[in-house]
């Protein structure tokens, strides 16, 4: 399984925070899982989602590539961050 | 040899009191010769106009990841005896204090470089994000400043400023 999370205008914008999908080799890199989404979510998904500025996480630390998806990890779509 | 600086970080909704932080990061220990401490609050006005209150996400567990790391880099960079950051999350209105930095270190060269690396580190990697409630009810998320990027850009060289 893959938990994908979604964080603040993603999350509004998807209508969606978290996800459980089932870990696949066809779907096993940040790429393959972003364009899978896509598809399974539809034209909405495809435009958040393929956002120039949107960060990719595996496993709480951020991921500036495509990069290998395990079963069981965590990974989290969001946008620039804000705090401070 | 010297203990390994102690480095700690808290998100939390409540309030929280600078001068406690400041004595605890202290510890009674005798040698520290500097605190640097940073206080940020929540503005009353943003571009748009005035601010009526504002929500504070975050990702659990990353976010504490993430400023630890950043309290790391900059133990590496700068001889500190402690640091720490609190950063408070959910619904704050204008003049609450969002967040807190204090660093402790025997000399105020590094206590001032490394608590303006660590603030300028959180804002630009640490996931919270802001939505802004205006005075006339519409709320909307707070977008990226680009000056927020330039000044932690300022410290790439790797060098110790």
């Amino acid at each position: 399984m893959i938990k994908v999370l979604f964080f603040a205008r993603v999350k509004e914008e998807l209508d969606c925070a978290c996800l459980d999908i089932a870990w696949q080799a066809d779907i096993a890199d940040l790429d393959s899982l972003q364009a899978y989404l896509c598809r399974r979510g539809g034209p909405r998904w495809q435009e958040v989602l393929n956002r120039s500025n949107m960060i990719r996480a595996i496993n709480q630390a951020v991921a500036n590539d495509n990069a290998r998806i395990d079963d069981g990890d965590e990974v989290a779509f969001f946008p620039p961050v804000t705090g401070g | 040899m010297t203990a390994p600086p102690q480095l700690a970080v808290t998100v939390q909704a409540e309030d929280f009191e600078v001068s406690a932080l400041q004595r605890e990061l202290l510890g009674g220990a005798q040698e520290e010769g500097a605190v640097a401490c940073f206080t940020g609050y929540v503005r009353g006005a943003n571009a748009s106009g005035s601010l009526q209150c504002m929500e504070l996400e975050h990702y659990p567990g990353m976010t504490e990841r993430s400023i630890e790391g950043i309290l790391a880099r900059a133990a590496t960079r700068w001889p500190l005896l402690a640091a720490k950051v609190v950063h408070r999350i959910g619904r704050l209105r204008p003049g609450d204090q969002i967040v807190w930095v204090g660093v402790a270190s025997a000399h105020r060269d590094a206590a001032f470089s490394a608590c303006e690396f660590i603030m300028d580190y959180l804002k630009n990697e640490a996931p919270f994000w802001k939505k802004e409630t205006g005075s006339q009810g519409a709320a909307q998320w707070v977008d990226v400043r680009t000056d927020d990027r330039v000044r932690a850009a300022r410290w790439d060289d790797d060098k110790p400023a």
